[in-house]
């Protein structure tokens, strides 16, 4: 899932300024699981905006809605009248949802409300851990299913840099040595032969360096043609 | 210097490869540039390490800290008389960049290299920026050597003129983990085209010897030229900093008390006691000792079938490299023929 975390209260007023009419909006997705922009942070933002606006002295109308995915117009849609309404649109979405809001309407002024942090998963109750960096060309089949580019921090292909240490990277102690996981997965399934190759230059037009991405599949452009 | 190293039987033709290929026990030095513009500062250190090195490594903005760059005094040092190994990391260069300046630097008389992934940008004086790390060390060794042997760069396209000829160098960390991968990981480094490796400080002999060991069962000894790594200790302190805090260094307790024994004659001097004087001669004792430490581990480590030469880092510390070469009985430095035996 995508991973995000809220921006501080005080950046976010700063982000809204002097408008009078503030909608926060919620997605139900990705940011409602890691507990950063569904329905009960929008709700709880709204009122900590509320309240802070009182204490400023500044009147000033807040309301929150959440719609299943801010990435799609259909639940977009479903808001248009709430967002016409309203001076301006804080976003509990990730990256996309504001940038989708900001799409779908021009004429609404939209700030986020989050830091879009990463593609990870839960590992344990209130930790989020990193797992893809969405490199475009999976080299997971060769790693024993564990992320080099992702998880080690210099993306190394061919094994351990010097600094791997009882399991961690030099970088941090909090941060596991990706290339100590891969070896011992391949160790423990005897598989450690994969790692004698060597990894030739990776191709990074599939990710960002290649420009912004963009998939097109002509057999489902066409089926809804045909609708 | 000769005009085409390809011709005359030398990969390169440098004075390094020229000792190894000899079968003469190499030293490399190292040379840390400013982080500055000074260029006085390079001669100076040159003058420091010229005559008892082979070669001096060039560290390339080393701990992610802004520095003069490896190539910019490499060429000074080149015009010193003194020969560079430039160090080269993946972390601020892609392979475009990597490239071009590897043109650049054969073209000003550089002929040895040294391929690193590189320090991460976090430990240094930018932690904010973005770091590259497009290739690999791995992947650098063999582009280069794709450069030199086939003359392409890494996308295939066939080189239009002189291609730049380096004698490669890598790094291994025989004592960062995982511990059993490392000597397949040099094997790795020894495939992918590098010609000698440099280890990360060996104080350990005995953890050394056993790594050497499954090396030779490789047969990696064979492939490259391994020179292991040696550094005089300043300190006891700094001894102990580099056992717990950087990854991949082992030094035997023995070591440390042996450092700590040789400021015994301070050591009942209540701290704030201590006089400038007694401080000067505390320090001139202990690095005395960390001098004949090195000096032993090196006479050791000639010892160790497999070792082709070490490579002495005295970080911030070049004077120390004349008497540790003259104490292992390595000076003067031979002088090898134009052509290979």
């Amino acid at each position: 899932m995508i991973v995000a975390e809220q921006k501080s209260l005080d950046e976010i007023k700063s982000l809204i300024g002097t408008s009078d009419n503030i909608l926060v909006v919620g997605c139900g997705t990705c940011v409602t699981v890691c507990f950063a922009g569904g329905s009960r942070e929008a709700a709880i933002l709204s009122s900590s905006l509320r309240m802070s606006s009182k204490l400023d002295g500044v009147s000033r109308n807040v309301a929150d809605v959440t719609v299943q995915r801010q990435c799609e117009w259909e639940y977009l849609d479903a808001i248009s009248d709430q967002i016409s309404e309203v001076d301006i649109v804080l976003s509990l979405g990730c990256g996309i949802g504001v940038q989708a809001i900001a799409e779908h309407f021009p004429n609404t002024w939209v700030v986020p409300g989050l830091n879009t942090t990463f593609l990870g998963l839960p590992t344990e109750q209130g930790v989020w851990a990193e797992r893809c960096a969405a490199c475009g060309d999976c080299v997971l089949g060769l790693t024993g299913g564990i992320c080099p580019i992702a998880r080690c921090s210099k993306s190394l292909l061919n094994g351990p840099c010097g600094g791997s240490e009882d399991g961690h990277c030099e970088i941090s102690p909090e941060t596991d040595c990706a290339w100590q996981l891969i070896y011992d997965r391949l160790e423990s399934m005897d598989k450690l032969e994969v790692l004698m190759d060597l990894q030739t230059p990776k191709n990074w037009q599939t990710s960002r360096d290649g420009g912004p991405r963009k998939i097109v599949r002509e057999d489902l452009r066409l089926a809804s043609e045909q609708e | 210097m000769t005009t085409n190293p390809s011709d005359n039987g030398y990969l390169a033709g440098s004075t390094l490869e020229r000792v190894l290929r000899a079968g003469h026990f190499a030293v490399t030095g190292e040379l840390g540039p400013p982080q500055s513009a000074d260029r006085e500062i390079i001669g100076k250190k040159a003058a420091m390490l010229m005559g008892y090195c082979d070669a001096v490594n060039i560290t390339d903005n080393q701990t992610a800290i802004v520095r003069m760059s490896s190539i910019g005094a490499g060429a000074l040092v080149v015009q010193e008389g003194l020969e560079p190994v430039i160090q080269m990391t993946c972390r601020d260069r892609n392979r475009l960049a990597i490239q071009s300046d590897l043109l650049g630097a054969y073209a000003l008389g550089m002929r040895n290299l040294l391929c690193l992934s590189g320090d991460h940008q976090s430990f240094g004086n930018h932690p904010t920026s973005k770091n590259v790390f497009d290739i690999d060390s791995v992947q650098q060794i063999q582009m280069v050597a794709d450069m030199r042997d086939e003359a392409i760069f890494q996308c295939g396209d066939k080189m239009k003129g002189q291609e730049p000829r380096f004698f490669i160098g890598a790094a291994a960390a025989p004592f960062a983990d995982p511990l059993d991968f490392r000597p397949y990981r040099l094997g790795k480094k020894a495939k992918a085209g590098a010609d000698f490796i440099q280890t990360q400080l060996i104080y350990d002999l005995e953890a050394f010897k056993v790594f050497m060991e499954k090396v030779r069962d490789l047969g990696v000894h064979e492939e490259t030229y391994i020179l292991a790594g040696v550094g005089p200790l300043k300190s006891p302190g700094m001894a102990r900093y580099m056992k717990n805090n950087v990854p991949g260094i082992l030094i035997p307790d023995e070591m440390i008390t042996r450092m700590t024994q040789a400021g015994a004659p301070w050591k009942d001097i209540p701290k704030d006691e201590l006089t400038k004087e007694d401080k000067k001669a505390r320090s001139s004792a202990w690095k005395e000792t960390g001098i004949q430490i090195c000096i032993e581990l090196i006479q050791e480590l000639q010892e160790i079938e497999g070792v082709a030469g070490v490579h002495i880092m005295a970080i911030e510390w070049e004077a120390a490299v004349k008497p540790i070469v003259e104490g292992a009985g390595l000076y003067p430095r031979p002088v090898v023929s134009e052509q290979p035996a």
